[in-house]
C-alpha cells in the first residue's frame, strides 16, 4: 500500500514537472490504474463491492477519460507543449514544499477515523495540494482539467486511507468525477477553441468587463 | 578510527578506478554494435599523458596550476571516507560523509576556478552549468543521507553502512529504492555522464565537464582524468554499500560480491547511456530536481512509517 502510494506522489511529481501534454495524460492515466488498484490493498477480504469500485475505477480515470481527453488535445490542435505560469524546476520544489506541508499537517490531524497509512493519507493530501496547484499554475483548458482530475484522485486517496468501507469521501469522489465529465464534455462540445481559437484559459477575457488589449497578450504569448 | 586493511582495500579501489570508465565504454560499444576501445584505454591514455609536458596559456596564473593537484588529493582523501567493499572505511569518524561530500565539493571548486581563470568564455558557461547542477545534486544525496541516518541511527557512514540489513530493505523497500534511485541519478550528475552531460562531446555549447578540462594538457590532464575516474568509483562504492550491505560474508566473498557490485553498477550506467538521449540543457535541473524529490520523498515515507 505504501509502495503505490509512494508512486502515486511520484507519477504527481512528474506531472508537475512534465512539459508533454500527451506524457501528462498518460500520467493521469497510470495514476487511474493504481487508484483502481489502491482500494485491494485497504481491505483483507475483497467484496464485490470493491471489485466493481476498482473496475470503475481503471474504466474511468485510465481509459475513457484519457481517451477523452487525448481526443480533444487533438481536435483542439493545440500546441502539445504546456506552458506554465511557474517554471518546471520551480514547480517540483513547490511539489516538495506542498509534500512537506501535507507530511505535517496529516502529523497534526486528529481524527477519529482510522488511518490505515499515513504514507497514504499524505499522498492523498499532496495528490490534492497538487492538483490545486496545477489547476492555478498551467495555461491550458486541457492542463486544468487535468489538475481537477488529479485534485480529485486526491480526494478519493484521502477517502481511502481515512476509511476501510466506502465513505462520505468516496461518494464525493464519485460526484466530483461525474462534474469532469461534463467539464470535458463542455471542451468537447461547445469547442471553446473554435470560438476563441485557442484554449488559453488566460486569454478568455473578451466577454470580461475589464478592456484587456487581447494582441498584447497574444504577442507576450508568443 | 583508522584501520590498515581498509587502506589496503581502499588503495586497491583507487588503482583500479580507471577500469570502470572502460566498461562503461565497452558497455556503450556493446549497445553500438563495435568493438569499442581496450578495458584499459584510460590506464594507456594516462601513461601517454604522463609522458608529455603541460601546456598553459598565457592568461592563467598560479590557480591553473595548482588545481590539478587539489583536485586529485581532494578525491584521493575522499576516497579514504568511503567503506570499500563493506568493510568500515579508513578513516571514519562522526559525520564524516558531510567532510566526503564538501572534499569533492573542494575539487569541484577549484576546478570552476581554473575554468574562469582561463578566461575563455566557453569554460565559464561550463564553470556556472557545473555550479548549477552540483548545487541542485546535493539535496539528493543529504536526504538520502537523512533516511539512512534515521534507519541506523548512526551518524557515521560506516557505520550506517555496518548496521543496514537486508531485512531494513525488506522492511522499506519503497523508501530504500527510492534513495538509491536518486543517488544513482547523483551519481550521474556529478561524474558527468548522460544524461546531463556527454564525456564523448566537444561542441562548446553544451559540454559540462569537458569545456572546463578544455586548456589541460600533459600531466595535468592526466591527474584530472585519474580523479575523475577514482570519484566515479567513490560514488559507485557509496550506491554498492547501500544496496547490498549487510550480508555475512568472508572477505574473499565480500570482495567478490563487491567487485560484482561496481561493475554492475558500471555496466548500468553504459546501459543509461546508451539507451537515453542527453537532455536539454533546459531540463536538466528539473531532472536533477526531481532526484532531490525522489529522496525528499522516501525521507517523509520513513518518517510516517514509524
Amino acid at each position: 500500500m505504501n509502495s503505490i502510494a509512494t508512486l502515486l506522489a511520484i507519477t504527481c511529481m512528474l506531472l508537475l514537472g512534465s512539459s508533454r501534454l500527451l506524457v501528462s495524460i498518460r500520467m493521469v492515466a497510470f495514476q487511474g490504474i493504481l487508484l483502481g488498484l489502491l482500494p485491494l490493498f485497504v481491505t483483507d477480504h475483497i467484496g464485490v463491492a470493491a471489485v466493481l469500485l476498482m473496475l470503475t475505477n481503471i474504466g474511468l480515470k485510465s481509459i475513457l477519460l484519457p481517451w477523452l481527453l487525448t481526443k480533444a488535445l487533438f481536435e483542439s490542435g493545440t500546441r502539445r507543449e504546456i506552458e506554465p505560469f511557474i517554471g518546471f524546476g520551480a514547480s517540483i520544489l513547490a511539489g516538495v514544499l506542498l509534500l512537506a506541508v501535507s507530511g505535517y499537517i496529516v502529523n497534526r490531524l486528529q481524527t477519529t477515523a482510522q488511518i490505515s497509512s499515513p504514507f497514504t493519507l499524505i499522498a492523498g493530501f499532496f495528490m490534492f495540494f497538487s492538483g490545486l496547484f496545477l489547476l492555478i499554475t498551467r495555461r491550458k483548458a486541457l492542463t486544468q482539467t487535468l489538475g481537477f482530475l488529479v485534485l480529485e484522485n486526491g480526494v478519493f486517496t484521502t477517502g481511502l486511507s481515512l476509511g476501510s468501507e466506502f465513505s462520505v469521501f468516496v461518494e464525493l469522489g464519485i460526484l466530483l468525477d461525474v462534474f469532469v465529465g461534463i467539464f470535458l464534455m463542455g471542451i468537447m462540445l461547445f469547442h471553446i477553441d473554435r470560438e476563441f481559437d485557442h484554449i488559453d484559459a488566460d486569454r478568455f477575457n473578451e466577454l470580461s468587463d475589464l478592456a484587456v488589449d487581447v494582441g498584447d497578450s497574444e504577442e507576450a504569448s508568443e | 578510527m583508522i584501520s590498515l586493511p581498509s587502506i589496503l582495500i581502499c588503495l586497491a579501489m583507487i588503482v583500479l578506478a580507471p577500469l570502470f570508465p572502460g566498461v562503461i565504454n565497452k558497455t556503450k560499444a556493446f549497445f553500438a554494435g563495435r568493438q569499442g576501445p581496450p578495458l584499459l584505454q584510460l590506464y594507456y591514455d594516462i601513461i601517454k599523458m604522463l609522458q608529455k609536458t603541460s601546456v598553459y596559456s598565457e592568461t592563467t596564473t598560479v590557480v591553473t596550476r595548482i588545481a590539478p593537484f587539489v583536485i586529485l588529493f581532494s578525491t584521493l582523501a575522499a576516497a579514504l571516507l568511503v567503506p570499500v567493499a563493506f568493510r568500515n572505511a579508513s578513516v571514519s569518524f562522526s559525520g564524516d560523509i558531510i567532510l566526503l561530500a564538501y572534499l569533492l565539493g573542494i575539487g569541484r571548486f577549484f576546478m570552476v576556478l581554473a575554468a574562469l581563470d582561463t578566461g575563455s568564455a566557453f569554460e565559464g558557461m561550463g564553470a556556472a552549468r557545473e555550479v548549477l547542477y552540483s548545487a541542485l545534486a546535493e539535496p539528493a544525496l543529504f536526504f538520502g543521507l537523512l533516511v539512512l541516518i534515521n534507519e541506523t541511527s548512526q551518524t557515521s557512514i560506516s557505520a550506517i553502512y555496518e548496521k543496514l540489513t537486508v531485512e531494513s530493505w525488506w522492511q522499506n523497500p519503497a523508501t530504500f529504492l527510492l534513495v538509491a534511485a536518486s543517488w544513482m541519478i547523483v551519481l550521474l550528475v556529478e561524474n558527468a555522464r548522460i544524461p546531463i552531460d556527454d564525456p564523448n562531446t566537444h561542441l562548446e555549447l553544451t559540454m559540462i565537464h569537458e569545456v572546463m578540462i578544455l586548456d589541460y594538457s600533459g600531466k595535468d590532464l592526466a591527474l584530472i582524468e585519474f580523479a575523475g575516474a577514482v570519484k566515479l568509483a567513490i560514488f559507485s562504492s557509496l550506491l554498492v554499500g547501500l544496496v547490498l550491505s549487510g550480508q555475512e560474508l568472508a572477505l574473499p566473498a565480500q570482495l567478490l560480491v563487491y567487485a560484482a557490485g561496481m561493475l554492475l553498477v558500471s555496466i548500468v550506467v553504459g546501459i543509461v547511456e546508451s539507451t537515453i538521449a542527453r537532455f536539454r540543457l533546459l531540463h536538466i535541473p528539473k531532472f536533477i530536481v526531481g532526484s532531490g524529490a525522489l529522496a525528499i520523498i522516501a525521507l517523509i515515507l520513513k518518517l510516517s512509517g514509524n
